[in-house]
């Protein structure tokens, strides 16, 4: 099975970010794998365990993008590509899916796997979007997968439940943070790591309009998210109870 | 513009390659993940949780620094970024990981025979299988050259009598390497768990380094195979030569619990008030921040030099000495001046620092003492001896 999974290097979200504009900025400052596509690797990685084939790596993101690949082939993964270029500097969501769709569709592919959303941009359309483009199924928000009679089955989160849903290959899914627990890298895999194929390309390599390239998308204000206000104070009146299940209910946690 | 980082302030991360960045935060995020969260109630109850290591087996840490059998075959500084991660933890994991790579591992690796070497690396390498070292004895520490253990032929066996004290994974070890007197100086042996004659007790009372066991070997007429005998190896060389590994490992350790306590420090500094400011704000608070911070980053520089003097092979023991002694005695002191700043809440589990600070006397100790290394740096730049 070909397995590809897109994965994202983002600025380390434990640290402040830092604004280039209105963009974060992205370059000189210290990243990490998307913590949200370690699933989607560990998901990939399983899948080859079980059924045998190849897991690749695809990013699109400056040159730095390539330590998120590294340390995803020290996990386990057989190659990676890093699509990185200049040009898509301020990239959106629907630029990024067409890189990545063009990367992808350069060989053959059984599967692709994303994160739900990237921990940065939260957009969540990408992956989405991928599909669309590859002309595949999405079965998406996957928090279990089991693969049977050469198809995909998965459990997808929902509000209040989960839904059994199941397609054929090729496709693309989404994983959400439970779906599994992320291996850790060993030693002995960082260092591989250094010895796997490792493919850097730029756009004009890629079967892609120039002009798709070009962001439709313009981001017009960034502004601070409001400070966390004091909590409400319920005194309990003998209803306190009461009022913390409407609470949650209104939450929807319960 | 932001100024340099609080955590590396002279940006020592630039001293390492990717792929030792990539290791370090691996281990840091292991250690964070899988240790950080028990070992409050592991020191407590004092547990070593043997679970953990077949985990830290198939991260390939245990003999990292070993060639084949199942090693990888690491560089010096690779290792020491793994101490300095585990024990920023705690220093019972890194004590585990030194024992397991450098004293037990190491003397099978460089001074037993092929079979010996086919027989337990493989395991002991996947964290399978727990090694001890035994030089220790209840009257000889920082003077081992004066050891009672003893083994005799008997055939060709051998029969091993005596005792080793303070042994670091005694009670839980599956192979002892034990160092012992014969007619043809000092030996090491294999002795494995559940031969008879030898049996372990665990010393209970500490009140450092609680989660890792501390345990007397003890050898009553224990009958051993010819092939249990390190070939390779005879001397207090053997043992010393393994020292010097683990003591190596020990430079950078000590830097990780040092660091571990800063971080806290400065944390609960910022928000700590008291008489109306973050304690952080008084200048008292911040020359010991300060102070801290110079000799972690000192100390770490001192660890990266070392450990790039060893991978190119120039190493000497007592260069590996300045650090253990050097780094050890700061650690301790950064441990300290951190319970100041916690107050209070500093002499409890809630935080790492009076765990990190008990541990340290243990660390300043083993490993040849303070002093002892002293000595042998005096002995070193004065070139007179003064041990006798
Ligand atoms: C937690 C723990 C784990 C340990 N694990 C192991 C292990 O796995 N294997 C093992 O073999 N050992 C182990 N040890 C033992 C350790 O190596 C010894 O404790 C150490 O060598 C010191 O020996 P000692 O305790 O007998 O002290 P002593 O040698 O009795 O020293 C007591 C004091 O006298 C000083 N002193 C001694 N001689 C001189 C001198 N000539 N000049 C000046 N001062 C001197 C010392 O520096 C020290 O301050 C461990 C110890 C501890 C605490």
């Amino acid at each position: 099975m070909n397995i590809i999974v897109c994965v994202k290097h983002i600025p380390d979200p434990n640290l402040p970010g830092v604004m280039d504009g209105f963009r974060l900025k992205r370059e000189g400052v210290q990243g990490v794998l998307d913590p949200g596509d370690e699933f989607g690797v560990e998901a990939g990685l399983r899948l080859k365990e079980e059924l045998g084939g190849e897991v690749t790596l695809v990013s699109m993101g400056p040159a730095q993008a390539q330590e998120a690949l590294r340390r995803g082939l020290s996990m386990g993964a057989d190659k990676a590509v890093l699509i990185s270029d200049d040009s898509l500097r301020g990239a959106d969501a629907l630029v990024t899916a067409r890189v990545l769709a063009a990367a992808i569709k350069r060989g053959a592919f059984d599967l692709v796997i994303a994160g739900v959303e990237s921990t940065d941009g939260y957009t969540g359309t990408m992956p989405a979007t991928l599909a669309e483009l590859l002309g595949v199924p999405q079965l998406t928000f996957t928090t279990a997968i089991e693969v049977s009679d050469g198809r995909l089955r998965v459990r997808r989160q929902s509000a209040d439940g989960y839904q059994v849903v199941e397609c054929s290959f090729p496709c693309v899914m989404t994983v959400t943070a439970g779906v599994n627990e992320p291996r850790y890298a060993s030693f002995k895999g960082i260092m591989a790591a250094k010895k796997k194929p490792f493919e850097q390309l730029s756009t004009s390599e890629l079967e892609v309009e120039p002009d798709a390239l070009k962001p439709g998308q313009e981001v017009v204000e960034v502004s601070l998210v409001e400070q966390r206000k004091a909590g409400e104070v319920l005194p309990d009146d003998g209803q306190g109870a009461v009022r913390i299940a409407t609470f949650l209910k209104e939450a929807k946690v319960i | 513009m932001a100024g340099p980082n609080p955590h590396d302030f002279l940006d020592l991360s630039a001293l390492l390659n990717d792929e030792e960045r990539l290791l370090r935060d691996t281990v840091r995020r292991f250690a964070t993940e899988r240790i950080s969260p028990g070992i409050g109630g592991w020191f407590e109850r004092a547990e070593f949780p043997r679970a953990l290591v077949p985990e830290i087996g198939a991260l390939g840490l245990l003999g990292m620094h070993l060639q084949g059998y199942g090693c990888a075959g690491a560089g010096a500084v690779s290792y020491g970024l793994v101490c300095l991660e585990l024990e920023a933890a705690d220093s019972g994991f890194r004590s585990f990981v030194s024992v397991q790579g450098s004293l037990a591992m190491f003397p099978i690796r460089t001074y037993g025979s092929e079979e010996q070497k086919e027989r337990w690396l493989p395991g002991m390498a996947a964290g399978e299988i727990v090694g001890c070292f035994g030089l220790t004895e209840p009257d000889f520490g920082s003077d081992p050259s004066r050891m009672r253990t003893s083994a005799r032929r008997e055939g060709s066996d051998w029969i091993l009598n005596g005792a080793k004290s303070w042994i670091t994974n005694g009670g839980i070890a599956d192979v002892a390497v034990v160092w012992a007197r014969t007619d043809d100086g000092v030996r090491g042996f294999l002795v494995p768990r559940g031969t008879s004659g030898f049996s372990t007790r665990d010393i209970h009372n500490k009140l450092s380094l609680r989660a890792s066991v501390t345990s007397e070997l003890i050898f009553d007429d224990c009958r051993l195979p010819a092939g249990a005998m390190l070939p390779g190896v005879s001397g207090l060389k053997g043992p010393l030569s393994c020292l010097s590994e683990a003591r190596y490992g020990i430079i950078w350790g000590a830097m990780g619990a040092a660091r571990a306590c800063y971080e806290c420090a400065l944390e609960y500094s910022k928000t700590r008030e008291q008489f109306d400011k973050p304690i952080a704000a008084f200048q008292m608070t911040q020359q010991k921040l300060v102070d801290m911070m110079i000799e972690i980053q000192k100390g770490t520089l001192l660890a990266i030099h070392l450990g790039r003097l060893k991978e190119a092979g120039r190493l000497s023991p007592q260069q590996v000495s300045f650090g253990k002694l050097n780094n050890v005695r700061h650690a301790l002191s950064i441990a300290r001046e951190a319970r100041t700043i916690l107050g209070a809440n500093g002499i409890t589990l809630e935080y790492p620092v009076i765990r990190h600070m008990n541990n340290l006397e243990s660390v300043l100790t083993y490993e040849g003492t303070s002093e002892i290394h002293t000595l042998l740096l005096g002995q070193a730049i004065t070139g007179h001896s003064a041990f006798q």
